[in-house]
């Protein structure tokens, strides 16, 4: 027989490797030299946390108890991993674009980075595991008491409790110094998972080694012991359809939902192809951990004394035939499921209660802000600490509470029934976007509460917490809500029965107020980030102009995530954006990446309020939600923006270039301006000076002379007087002081009038005008005058100016409902276009040979006229001739 | 003994009152109003003096008068050129060009009977 | 966002049609699995035994097939792969 001195004396030297192999992994990671340790294999191994004591001494008492049922314990989980396409892949997918650190976090995350629902959820975590941390311990004692017969050694069975809290504190040691190394939780835990990797071999070759030995060494042979299991006891255990199903389901729900497990798998995943890996090699581990329980079992309950405990039976078996050195491996794998457990349960505990429960608290009892004095970080690693510390207590207190009495499997299977309740929200968050906010946490709760009255404190045992009344009669005596048999369904399994309804209440709750209720923007939001997560692993909601300083920003960044890592993040950000400094601009982009890693250390909940608190808005508004909400529409509008801005541009260069083009011109036009007035001026007075001299002298001139000259005379100053007036109506039509003289005309006579005037002028020849006097009838109130005196103007420029052989215009009148257009065409040469745009200027008279007579002030004035009547006169291009519109309203008070 | 004036000019009044003035005088005046085809005439008639207008329709008094003055016989032509623009610019632009006289419109009768008198040795 | 294609190239349909084996698997699975709740009153036999583990095993191997030639047209690049990150 083994002395127990000596078992405690392995016991520890294998604590100190682990210790060692910890330490050393997380070495190995820091200098980079961890590439191994990020195998799929160790990954697969890792996963082995969901055996714990329970399956490792548990599964053969369940055996020996209920026959074949243990086995749903491994076959839920198998389905879930050989079903990783479906929504393990998914929820990987998630957890590293949205940075998730534990279940309650990626819950709370997608509803909307609720913190209620977070705080939920670590309730029922840490609920639903601390029974089964008080089931390791209680593993660790039994396993301690076999080895420990009365009386010999310092440990007597009265000191299991003693010897259970030791157990306790060492985990928590191992834990605080490997589990919250460092904050950010997806640099992850290399320590923790490696030693949990040499666990899981220690545990599976214990195992394996006591089956061969028990099949091989006690049986007598595979085929002997399949003979002893057709006559066992075990042959008279029929499957139990409802509890087969039962718990098929409950331990698919809890690879999913129990926190360690989420930890292993989704948490401390590395790579999504290691989970290609583990669908199949995790499965395989269970397999072979099944494999010899059953003829454990069954040699167990033949050969060994009867009362005797069963789930020992893995202990008990070797040492009976005196294999103390393969009893004491055995005793290292249970050893192992139960430490390898309560760490990885303890991190994943911690990092919820510290996340959604310590830290939102400090934020709200420090109201001003995360930049407050003190180190958030070195709160966030103590929060952490003591959370494990709690943790560890807790499950030691249940342990001393329950008295460590129950069969194993019975608490497992609570544990497993609370966490599954997480399950409806799960899926809901990462399968359906109709999921809600109010819908998760009211399931969530309606099924917490069934479960807690149905299965949880009944199984403290009547009289505990509910009195064997209660239990016997229901509530006040109503029968249809005694807790083992709502609506009188008093057949079923207690178990079975506590599945069935708590689990219709959580999902019949979750997706009818889901489907009642209105999701706000940023639920919305999240929902659709995670459902459609291979779409597009796009960024989590924005953070649009924040107004936040820098500095500010990096105070709190320090104080999480250490100076050194928070100041090189800063400046690696900076010199992304090309600055010079140490602190970038605080755009949306780096608010965005900045949340998402102060989320890896303190959850999206959490690491959204502070930054918020810092950015000055403690939520985003439905605008800046929208606007990140869909990207390609963003890209899609930012790009016609674009363009319609160059297209604006180019516009405004155009008219730019045109009004340059125009400005240069008519400089030019203003400079010849004095030489041009003077030349008008000049010329009829240089003709004025010679013939006035001439008559002066008075020498022989005939009288036809002496009459053609004084003609001559009279008609220059009768030009110059013409020419003097037109710049005089000009200045007064400019400075918009002339009175308009409005009175009802008919369009027609206004027309003829202008006709007859400028056939007199130049005495009707050679210009064929075109009109129709039907089209002409058009009654105006307007300035008749001057409206002829525009007529008359474009008449005699098609009479000047027009150099076809035969000379023709064509006046055509159009009339709308409130105005008139009148064109006057020439079938002549046109207007240049380079020339258009200057001929309503002074003076602009044209560099053309025929350009006699006139001072260019005709087309200038005809615009000044236009305005003042309320329309406009342009030239028309393109019309094969010089065409002008004028457009005038039909009344001039209604232009007014 | 040359009496012979071209006179280059295209406002109709103008060309009247010098052709009565200078033929007064007893010169033989003959007129031209177009400036693309002043220079040929120039050269067809050999007149002793020119009067030539600066605002021309079809080319500028100017153009003339750097191509009388670039034609080796007729560079020692008298040109008499008269502007209604009257600038300062005009003016220096046209003694560069070598223009005999410049005058500016209006002129006395007087003025321009004299001038091309001196001009022509007269 | 741009459609996908109605029809794929021959190694793209082959892939889609390994992740629907990947996700009628586990389906195939717990239909293996709540088989012997058909025959659930004989007690726990060794034929049983024998039944369950043979068809776990057959569900580990396929779950390992596929998964390799998954991971591997993985590695050829497409869309919907399982992709390091």
């Amino acid at each position: 027989m083994i002395s127990f001195d000596l078992l405690v004396a392995i016991c520890l030297v294998y604590v100190i490797f682990l210790f060692g192999v910890a330490f050393w992994a997380e070495r190995r990671a820091a200098r980079g030299q961890g590439g191994w340790l990020r195998s799929p294999a160790i990954y697969t191994l890792s996963l082995s946390v969901y055996c714990t004591a329970w399956t490792f001494y548990g599964a053969v008492g369940y055996a020996a108890r209920s026959g074949l049922e243990f086995v749903t314990i491994y076959l839920g989980p198998t389905l879930i991993l050989v079903g990783w396409w479906w929504t393990l892949r998914k929820l990987v997918r998630i957890a590293k674009t949205q940075r998730i650190t534990s279940i309650a976090d990626l819950v709370s995350s997608r509803y909307g980075k609720s913190n209620m629902l977070g705080v939920i959820v670590t309730l029922i975590a840490v609920v639903g595991t601390t029974p089964y941390i008080a089931l390791q311990l209680q593993s660790v004692t039994l396993s301690f008491a076999v080895f420990a017969p009365d009386g010999v050694g310092p440990w007597r069975p009265t000191d299991l409790d003693s010897a259970a809290l030791t157990v306790a504190v060492g985990l928590a040691l191992f834990t605080v110094l490997f589990g919250t190394r460092n904050l950010d939780a997806n640099e992850r835990h290399h320590g923790v998972v490696t030693a949990i990797a040499v666990e899981a071999v220690v545990k599976l070759v214990a195992l394996l080694a006591v089956g061969i030995f028990v099949v091989w060494g006690i049986a007598g042979g595979a085929s002997a012991v399949l003979e002893r299991i057709d006559t066992s006891g075990l042959s008279e255990m029929p499957i139990l359809p409802g509890r087969w199903m039962a718990l098929t389901f409950l331990a698919a729900a809890a690879i999913l939902t129990l926190p360690r497990m989420f930890q292993v798998l989704v948490v401390e995943n590395e790579d999504e192809r290691h989970l290609a890996t583990a669908s199949w090699a995790f499965p395989a581990y269970l397999f072979l951990m099944s494999l010899f329980v059953v003829p454990i079992a069954v040699v167990g309950l033949a050969e060994m004394p009867a009362g005797s405990n069963p789930d020992l039976f893995v202990l008990t078996l070797p040492m009976a035939h005196g294999r103390e050195g393969l009893a004491t491996l055995a005793f290292l794998g249970g050893f192992s499921s139960a430490t390898s457990m309560v760490i990885v349960a303890a991190i994943a505990l911690s990092t919820m209660v510290s996340n959604h429960i310590v830290m939102p608290l400090f934020l709200h009892l420090t109201r001003s802000g995360a930049t407050i004095s003190g180190d958030v970080r070195k709160l966030v690693l103590r929060a952490r600490r003591v959370s494990i510390g709690a943790v560890l207590f807790l499950g030691y207190l249940y342990y001393r509470l329950t008295g460590g009495s129950e069969a194993l499997a019975a608490i497992g299977l609570i544990s497993f029934a609370g966490v599954a309740q997480v399950l409806p929200a799960l899926l809901g968050a990462v399968l359906w976007r109709g999921a809600t906010r109010t819908g998760a946490i009211t399931g969530l709760v309606a099924g917490f509460v069934v479960w807690a009255y149905t299965l949880f404190l009944p199984s403290f045992g009547e009289g505990a917490v509910m009195g064997a009344r209660l239990l016997a009669e229901g509530p006040w005596g109503i029968g249809w809500l005694r807790p083992q048999a709502l609506f009188g369904m008093a057949g079923l399994d207690p178990l079975v029965h506590a599945v069935v309804f708590s689990m219709a209440a959580n999902v019949l709750v979750f997706v009818l107020v889901s489907l009642f209720d209105f999701p706000s923007p940023m639920e919305r939001l999240q929902g659709a980030q995670f459902v459609n997560v291979f779409e597009h692993s796009t960024a989590a909601q924005g953070w649009s102009q924040g107004r936040a300083e820098a500095e500010d920003l990096l105070l709190m960044a320090q104080r999480i995530l250490g100076a050194e890592d928070a100041q090189s993040l800063f400046q690696r950000a900076a010199v992304a954006q090309g600055l010079q400094g140490y602190l970038p601009e605080i755009t949306p982009e780096f608010l965005q990446s900045l949340e998402r890693i102060l989320a890896g250390s303190v959850g999206a909940a959490t690491a959204h309020a502070m930054v918020g608190q810092i950015v000055g808005r403690s939520s985003v508004s439905v605008e800046d939600l929208m606007r990140v909400a869909d990207e390609t529409a963003q890209m899609m509008e930012y790009s016609s923006q674009l363009e319609a801005k160059s297209e604006e541009l180019a516009r405004t260069a155009r008219q730019l270039r045109e009004a340059n083009e125009k400005l240069t011109e008519l400089s030019v036009q203003k400079d010849a301006f004095l030489s041009q007035i003077s030349h008008e001026l000049r010329t009829p007075m240089t003709s004025i000076r010679a013939f006035s001299e001439i008559l002066m002298t008075g020498a022989d001139l005939s009288s036809g002379e002496f009459r053609n000259y004084s003609r001559i005379i009279h008609e220059e100053s009768l030009r110059l007087t013409r020419l003097l007036d037109d710049l005089l109506d000009l200045s007064v039509l400019e400075n918009g002081q002339v009175t308009l003289n409005a009175q009802p005309v008919m369009l027609h006579d206004l027309i003829e009038r202008a006709v007859v005037a400028t056939a007199r002028l130049q005495g009707g020849q050679g210009l064929m005008i075109h009109r129709d006097p039907e089209a002409e009838r058009v009654e105006l109130v307007t300035d008749g005058d001057r409206l002829s005196q525009v007529f008359i103007n474009l008449i005699s420029n098609a009479q000047k100016y027009c150099d076809a052989g035969a000379p023709e215009l064509t006046i055509r009148v159009c009339r709308t409902d409130s105005a008139v257009a009148i064109d006057f065409i020439d079938n002549g040469s046109g207007i240049p276009q380079k020339s258009q745009a200057i001929i309503f200027e002074k003076f602009a008279r044209l560099s053309d040979p025929r350009s006699a007579g006139g001072a260019g002030l005709g087309l200038a004035i005809c615009r000044e006229i236009m305005v003042r009547l309320g329309g406009s006169i342009v030239y028309l291009s393109a019309q094969g001739g010089a065409a002008f519109r004028l457009t005038l309203p039909l009344s001039l008070a209604e232009a007014a | 003994m040359g009496k012979h004036v071209l006179l280059i000019e295209d406002e109709p009044n103008i060309i009247e009152a010098i052709r009565f003035i200078l033929s007064r005088d007893g010169w033989q005046v003959d007129t031209h109003s177009d400036g693309m085809t002043a220079f040929d005439r120039v050269g067809a008639l050999r007149p002793d003096i020119v009067i030539l207008d600066v605002m021309l329709p079809g080319r500028s008094g100017f153009d003339i008068l750097r191509d009388i003055r670039a034609d080796p016989e007729l560079c020692a032509l008298p040109v008499l050129m008269l502007t209604a623009k009257g600038q300062v610019k005009d003016r220096e632009m046209a003694e560069r060009m070598g223009v005999s006289r410049f005058m500016a419109k209006p002129f006395s009768n007087t003025e321009v009977l004299s001038s091309v008198r001196e001009l022509t040795g007269g | 966002m741009a459609r996908a294609p109605l029809f794929l190239a021959r190694q793209g349909y082959r892939r889609r049609r390994l992740a629907d084996m990947a996700r009628l698997l586990p389906l195939f699975g717990l239909w293996v699995f709540l088989l012997p709740l058909l025959d659930a009153d004989d007690g726990l036999d060794a034929a049983l035994l024998i039944y369950l583990f043979s068809a776990w095993f057959i569900l580990i191997a396929a779950s390992a097939l596929l998964a390799r030639r998954l991971c591997a047209d993985a590695q050829t690049g497409d869309a919907e792969g399982p992709r390091s990150r």
